[in-house]
């Protein structure tokens, strides 16, 4: 037996001493967020945290990781509670088929912990060794600059893409949420211009 | 009033059913009468207003779809039509996605037709829906139904009077055949659609819920593995299983012919198992793959199949200058993040297959026929997988799982491919010639313009069992099905190969070659990125030639205004006009295309730099506008144009599936790259041109054929040279840059 330590508690854990962390993630302790990709180490969408660090958990086995502090996305918050980072993509709609952005919050989450406020370059860096095949790559960087700004600030009022209304509610009219895309404190990577043609 | 008097808005006859409610809507209704007027949408393929909307007596409202979520925004875009539609809060709204037993068999997902077919259905099934419960709230309160309206799931009267929709509907109320005109809402009276409203499935995927097939876990489930031929065609010679079955945890290695799994109770003892067995087999190989430095001329000398799809001899200009190109594309990978995975289970005589496959019902067809059961002890459902983007791996992925739970009845078994298997086996996006001829006469007007183009099937997704790896190396093996051109308008290699300008005289012709030395078939917009690439390559070239600007060129020979607009519009959102002469590896692109010339519009424009040392082109900035019709939710429209931008990008500057004279090589990453976080724009803006109350035009695969001739003529206008060979990859940009 193993004891593993993911998110704060601890887990016995009988499988294999080689078995890659991942398998013992998604089968034995029924985590989803760490994503079988490659299995070589070459996409990224298994990173999980050791001891605040990303590592890859498709070639890591549990063997090397006895004592360590493991931190999934299910660690960073959950979906009625979601923590800064989660509602950053939330409210960039940062997906398309998402099976890649798990590997990329964590990659982003060990970054913004150790440097609250990276540049532009820095997140690009950081996000170098995962891939997304959707071309979600715009918003996923947004949604780690809005990162950066909650955690940073105590919360704001929200923009980006409204919530769903209430029944027969008008939701938030494009413009104003052009008005939101504009903001100052974000670079506008983000068009929100529409037209109607007259004819 | 009666609700067919209500939906038609005339006539007051009386329309009732007495038949029995249909316990599998999907086994088709009613169809329409011959000379009827059509129906609209997938309303074609079952009338039953109640195969799309249920209103349960506790006023839970369920729509349903044939079409599948493959994260392209599908299931919130369907839900805000129903919603709005049926004057209902978003949230009131559930949506059940494909799934054999209970949706209708709206076929594939595919070709940007979601929104078209089922989108139309649902919508114009909603609003039906809503005039039955006005009409049954006007029986009730003894009041014409013109003096009622809905609002917030009630039907409101004079003096506050309010039922709920609960309250008005009855079991075989919304039991009748849909009406081909609906009393749709107005587009100014939106309150959910043509809103960006924000997608239903991203919470769980981004805070560790189950979203995919990968994440099931059923009570008693093993995990199993495949072991793939190493080549096309490879015959098992022998392997000895007992060793391996005594290996910790193996349940079961199973033979069948030339296919092999392995079963075992976790996950990694299935993955240790497999490496055992493809350690131990061998195989017979006997492909013979096409060398891949002379791919395309051994393309052009297959046997082909000739096509003429245009042929114009009007009345032209002289000719004063007369240009020849051949653009050429090499096999592409789907490339899915996540390898395909099904997860089976043969329980009482039927086999139950969870799968992220693209069309549950072809996949159900050829899953029963491999397996030799009638289609209805086949059950497919559809769970979300990682983006597929065509046909990947998913369907095979799904009849591996279910013939080896064929074979272990009673057991649950999830199979996930490895990463070798997906891009070693999935079927690719097909290798690709067009040349084309064309002549412009001393205005700058084209005269002439002659092209073809030379492709592989891009069809041979199921139903035939056929069509599947498993099927065809079983003991008892299928053979695959004929290939077989996709038809003109929306055409298959040819699609998107009929430019949407102004041509006196043109022949298009379409080679079709059905000899596959590779495996291949659907991958995102099929045909179109290779024949937007070359005829706007081909465009800018006679621009040039013409000594015109790009732009002007193109609105020179459009007549279609909304085409008009979306050129002008994206030069506008580039500042086209405003942009500096190239120099210094600088450059600027533009392209266009109308999808399949029948869908969404959308131009790109784009700016490179060419690294002169290294040949490596960054794109810096890139604008792009869309007309896709009356828009649903414009921030999905944003997200698929942005998407299909990058992704088209990373198709055409760097990715070429490889192969020796046997083998698949490109089998990872590693062999396979694509586009990366420092090769991302620095800036990428969508502008959306609206057109309320216009048809559902579907943009899913509308940017990818102008973001790759983009790329193109950004890099020649950088450099001088025209590459007309993709991947524009860096030694490619370097050999013709000359240093």
């Amino acid at each position: 037996m193993i004891e593993l330590k993911v998110n704060g508690s601890s887990h016995s854990v009988s499988a294999d001493p080689d078995t890659p962390l991942l398998y013992v993630l998604r089968d034995d302790l029924q985590l989803n967020a760490a994503r079988f990709g490659c299995g070589l180490g070459q996409c990224g969408s298994c990173t999980v945290l050791a001891d605040g660090a990303p590592i890859l958990s498709c070639v890591t086995p549990i063997m090397l990781l006895e004592g360590r502090q493991i931190t999934t996305l299910e660690g960073l918050g959950s979906r009625d509670d979601p923590g800064p980072l989660q509602r950053a993509f939330i409210e960039e709609q940062a997906a398309q088929c998402g099976y890649c952005i798990p590997g990329m919050m964590m990659r982003a989450q060990a970054l913004l912990q150790s440097n609250p406020h990276p540049t532009d370059a820095e997140i690009v860096a950081q996000l170098e060794p995962n891939l997304c095949r959707c071309g979600t790559h715009m918003r996923i960087l947004r949604a780690v600059r809005r990162a950066a700004t909650l955690l940073a600030g105590p919360s704001e009022p929200a923009t980006g893409i409204p919530p769903t209304s209430n029944a027969g509610a008008r939701i938030e009219s494009p413009d104003s949420e052009a008005d939101s895309q504009n903001d100052a404190r974000r670079r506008p990577a983000h068009s929100d211009r529409r037209e109607r043609p007259e004819r | 009033m009666s609700r067919r008097a209500v939906i038609q808005g005339t006539g007051a006859l009386i329309f009732t059913f007495s038949i029995e409610r249909l316990a599998f809507p999907q086994d088709g209704g009613p169809a329409a009468g011959a000379g009827a007027p059509k129906l609209p949408g997938s309303l074609t393929r079952n009338p039953l207003l109640d195969a799309w909307i249920q209103v349960d007596a506790d006023g839970k409202i369920t729509a349903f779809t044939g079409k599948v979520e493959l994260g392209q925004g599908i299931r919130t875009a369907l839900l805000q039509i129903v919603a709005e539609e049926l004057e209902v809060a978003f949230e009131q709204v559930s949506l059940v996605t494909a799934d054999t037993s209970r949706t209708v068999d709206e076929g594939y997902t595919a070709g940007s037709h979601s929104v078209q077919d089922s989108g139309t259905a649902l919508r114009n099934a909603a609003a039906q829906v809503r005039e039955i419960l006005i009409s049954e709230g006007a029986h009730r309160l003894k009041v014409p139904a013109d003096q009622l309206r809905a609002e917030a799931g009630a039907v409101i009267g004079p003096n506050a009077a309010r039922i709920t929709y609960a309250e008005l509907v009855s079991p075989n109320l919304l039991h009748v055949e849909a009406q081909p005109v609906s009393r749709l809402k107005d587009p100014s009276l939106f309150k959910i659609m043509d809103r960006p409203v924000r997608r239903v499935d991203i919470p769980p995927k981004v805070t560790g819920g189950q979203a995919y097939v990968q994440d099931m876990r059923l009570p008693g489930m093993l995990h199993a593995r495949v072991v793939r031929a190493p080549s096309y065609g490879a015959r098992l010679l022998r392997l000895d299983t007992g060793p391996i079955e005594k290996m910790t945890g193996v349940v079961k290695v199973i033979r069948d012919g030339n296919f092999l799994a392995v079963v075992a109770y976790r996950e990694f003892q299935a993955v240790k198992a497999m490496r055992a067995v493809a350690r131990e087999a061998r195989w017979e190989e006997t492909a013979a793959l096409p060398r891949q430095s002379s791919l395309h001329d051994q393309l052009l000398a297959l046997p082909s199949q000739d096509q003429v799809i245009l042929d114009l001899h009007d009345s032209a200009g002289q000719a004063s200058k007369t240009l020849e190109a051949t653009y050429t594309r090499p096999y592409l990978s789907h490339g899915s993040i996540g390898p395909s995975c099904a997860v089976a289970h043969l329980s009482d005589g039927i086999m139950t297959i969870w799968t992220h496959t693209q069309g549950v019902y072809p996949d159900r067809q050829a899953i029963a026929q491999m397996l030799q059961l009638p289609p209805e002890k086949v059950h497919c459902i559809h769970v979300e997988g990682s983006g597929c983007y065509g046909h990947n791996g998913a369907d095979d992925a799904a009849a591996d799982a279910a013939l080896i739970a064929s074979s272990m009845p009673d057991r649950p078994i999830r199979l996930q491919w490895m990463r070798e298997q997906e891009h070693g086996w999935e079927p690719f996006g097909p290798a690709m010639i067009a040349k084309v001829k064309g002549s412009v006469d001393a205005a700058g007007r084209i005269v002439d313009w002659d092209y073809g183009v030379w492709s592989n099937t891009h069809a041979t997704r199921p139903g035939p069992a056929g069509s599947l790896l498993a099927a065809r190396y079983m003991e008892k093996s299928f053979p695959a099905a004929e290939p077989k051109p996709l038809p003109q308008p929306e055409g298959g290699g040819d699609r998107n190969s009929i430019p949407l300008y102004r041509l006196p005289k043109a022949r298009v012709t379409h080679h079709f070659l059905p000899d596959m030395p590779v495996r291949v078939s659907a991958l995102r917009s099929l045909g179109a990125h290779m024949n937007v690439f070359a005829i706007e390559s081909f465009m800018d070239e006679l621009a040039l030639a013409a000594g015109s600007d790009p732009v002007a060129f193109r609105l020179a020979h459009l007549d279609d205004a909304r085409a008009r607009d979306v050129v002008n519009a994206t030069a506008d959102e580039f500042h086209w006009n405003a942009r500096s002469e190239p120099t210094n590896g600088y450059g600027y692109g533009f392209a266009f295309a109308r999808y399949k010339n029948l869908a969404a519009y959308c131009a790109v424009a784009l700016q490179v730099r060419v690294d002169q040392l290294t040949g490596r082109t960054r794109v810096l900035r890139v604008a792009a506008a869309v007309d896709t019709g009356q828009v649903i939710n414009p921030d999905g429209v944003r997200n698929q144009i942005e998407g299909g931008i990058l992704q088209s990008l990373s198709w055409t500057l760097f990715e070429s599936v490889s192969f020796d004279s046997q083998r698949i090589t490109s089998i990872d990453w590693s062999t396979y790259p694509i586009l990366r976080f420092s090769s991302v724009p620095e800036s990428l803006t969508v502008r959306i041109i609206d057109r309320p109350g216009t048809p559902f035009l579907g943009c899913g695969e509308a940017a990818t054929g102008p973001a790759a001739a983009a790329l193109a003529n950004a890099v020649a206008n950088a450099t001088g040279k025209r590459i007309r060979d993709m991947p524009l990859n860096a030694a490619r940009v370097k050999a013709a840059i000359g240093v």
